[in-house]
């Protein structure tokens, strides 16, 4: 749908990234590669930085050493001054949504859109905003309503209605089930693998619920030792041997989602 | 590549006209189109779409709606535009993203209704806030091992210490202005050594005691607003209601107890830089050397000058950190309601101050200490 030149060549290149806060690296030396069109999972323990990984591959992070690339630009150094068109290419879901508290949803989705194409005719503008809001499954209703009015599940919706106002290509998702129920998180997986169909995004999504990693990611990546240790299918993974990632997937929980992803298949 | 979009209406004969679109149907290049569409009327058999060469969820929304407000038929659709017709043609956005609004001549009645009623709910609010703050204070008197002298010390510290250089400044300052400002006037009467009595008076009745409520008020004031207002939106308070401890002696009371307390210390200071501020003055311009001038302080100014001062000065504390804590603790909803409340906070307190401090004088002259 989009014919862009940069079609098969990967949307993020990360190489010898290192983050430091103070004397204390977070990453050190991490290279990752995330291809066109896939869902890629980011696993790893609290506080291993898959937060700050994110963070500077949007650029709210700018990194001690190393290269980052996002859809064919270079982030760091030279490009700098292309950062704005960017920019615009890809949406971000925070954690808590990170919704403006003084806009209405609808006024949440529209300023992404106000602040890249200025000119646009105010009704049509909110048009466009009504339908994203629709689009990600919340109720009309909600379209006027404040983000306190909205629960967590809501608000989350509403973020993301908001990141993909501009027909992005790549999407960030930062624990995106995390406190929501169950059956609540089961629909948000639904949903982004939908909209990951149907508009041809790329995810690259962070998170430690484990029944998102076996439903929706085509693969995963494995932050641990400030480095990538591992990327590929879960049983990809499970095939290195390393002993947090077998705690991980072998775990109680890991094999309980596990067993209810095998049992859905069937189904 | 950046061609834009463009249309062609057909005119088909018995199947009806046929729009043919082509180009990118994207959000960058949208606009033309979606105002030459608005204006096509009648129906349209079909909508070719076999020549678009980039299409994204706003250019397969317009071509929904077309297709819906004109009931033709979408042909020639490549698949990836096929799923993102598919995703758009349930949903209906025919209604308002903004909240409805009133038209200016209903707004501003409504507007009025609502501050009279909410001055009446304030006035509701502050009683019932008092009497929460007597509550708590009831229950630190059986309980005083509850009383949080740790947070009192800590606010008064906030509250007093921290304050003193620059309330010392401003009212030096002020002395310095009032014993020249007045001096020049009572030259003109041969009467420059009553600068003394002018500045001895006023400022240990009123200057040195309003200055430091209004000082007072901006700096602690609005930080027990901000404070307790932020407390209130990450729903600390509510936490510490679960555990059992009341906010309102944990965080209210210290703040009020010190805030009244501090502001005799304070008030007293004040009038004291000021006094020697008039005294700098009245060495170096009016000729009357630095402890005459105190000297005749002591002289001219009558004891109960220094009570007025003293007397007024806890009930202008009381009410800043009053205001201050109220308004943080309305405090509900989003981070916008902070700032409201905090300014509304100075604004009531210096408010309550100064209309107070005008009673204050009629009464104190009344009792004869004038």
């Amino acid at each position: 749908m989009n014919a862009h030149p940069d079609d098969g060549q990967p949307v993020i290149v990360v190489e010898g990234l290192v983050n430091r806060f103070g004397d204390f690296a977070v990453h050190d030396g991490l290279d990752l590669t995330v291809r066109r069109g896939e869902i890629l999972g980011m696993v790893g323990g609290s506080g291993t930085g898959k937060s700050v990984l994110m963070r500077s591959i949007i650029g709210l992070q700018s990194p001690a050493k190393g290269r980052i690339r996002v859809l064919g630009h270079n982030l760091c150094g030279e490009d700098a001054e292309n950062d704005l068109a960017v920019r615009s290419r890809w949406g971000v879901l925070f954690q808590g949504g990170a919704l403006f508290s003084t806009l209405t949803v609808g006024e949440n989705v529209e300023v992404p859109i106000k602040q890249f194409f200025p000119d646009l005719d105010p009704a049509f503008r909110a048009e466009i905003a009504r339908y994203k809001v629709m689009l990600t499954g919340l109720p009309e209703d909600a379209v006027q309503k404040y983000p306190s009015e909205l629960s967590g599940g809501m608000k989350k919706r509403a973020g993301l209605a908001r990141a993909l106002a501009l027909d992005p290509e790549l999407l960030f998702l930062d624990e995106p089930t995390a406190g929501l129920d169950p059956i609540g998180a089961a629909k948000f997986d639904r949903l982004t693998r939908e909209l990951q169909e149907t508009l041809g995004l790329t995810v690259f999504l962070i998170t430690h619920d484990l029944d998102t990693l076996y439903e929706i990611c085509d693969r995963v990546a494995v932050i641990a030792d400030k480095k990538i240790i591992a990327v590929g299918t879960i049983p990809e993974l499970i095939a290195t041997g390393h002993p947090w990632i077998e705690e991980y997937f072998n775990g109680p929980r890991g094999r309980s989602a596990h067993a209810s992803h095998l049992r859905g298949q069937e189904a | 590549m950046q061609s834009g979009a463009q249309h062609v209406l057909e005119d088909g004969g018995a199947h009806g006209s046929r729009l043919v679109l082509s180009g990118q149907l994207v959000l960058a290049t949208i606009t033309p189109l979606e105002r030459d569409l608005g204006a096509v009327a009648g129906p349209v058999g079909s909508v070719d779409l076999a020549g678009v060469e980039e299409i994204d969820t706003v250019g397969a929304w317009v071509v929904c709606r077309f297709a819906r407000e004109h009931e033709s038929a979408i042909t020639g659709a490549s698949p990836e535009a096929e799923r993102l017709l598919a995703a758009m043609r349930d949903i209906d956005a025919s209604g308002e993203t903004h909240p409805h609004r009133l038209p200016v001549w209903e707004r501003v009645p409504v507007a009025v209704g609502e501050k009279v009623f909410g001055a009446r709910g304030g006035v509701y609010g502050v009683v019932a806030f008092f009497g929460q703050i007597l509550i708590g204070i009831g229950s630190l008197v059986r309980h005083p091992g509850r009383f949080p002298f740790k947070a009192l010390v800590h606010q008064m510290e906030l509250v007093g210490v921290t304050a003193l250089p620059i309330i010392g400044l401003m009212s030096f300052l002020i002395g310095i202005v009032i014993a020249q400002q007045g001096s020049v006037q009572l030259e003109q009467f041969g009467a420059e050594a009553l600068t003394v009595n002018l500045v001895g008076r006023i400022t240990l009745r009123e200057l040195g005691v309003l200055m430091t409520a209004i000082m007072v008020a901006g700096r602690s004031g609005s930080a027990f607003a901000a404070q307790l207002g932020t407390m209130k939106l990450t729903e600390e308070i509510d936490a510490m209601r679960t555990i059992g401890i009341s906010p309102i002696e944990v965080l209210v009371i210290p703040r009020i107890v010190a805030a009244t307390f501090m502001m005799i210390l304070l008030g007293f200071f004040a009038a004291l830089m000021a006094i020697i501020g008039g005294a700098v003055v009245g060495q170096f311009a009016l000729g009357i050397p630095f402890f005459t001038f105190l000297l005749r302080i002591q002289e001219v100014v009558p004891t109960h000058d220094l009570w007025v001062g003293l007397i007024k000065a806890p009930v202008f504390g009381l009410i800043v950190a009053l205001a201050g804590c109220y308004h943080g603790m309305q405090v509900h909803g989003n981070s916008e309601e902070v700032g409201r409340r905090t300014t509304m906070a100075v604004v009531s307190a210096i408010f309550a101050v100064i209309v107070l401090d005008a009673f204050f004088a009629v009464f104190f002259t009344e009792i004869g200490w004038g």
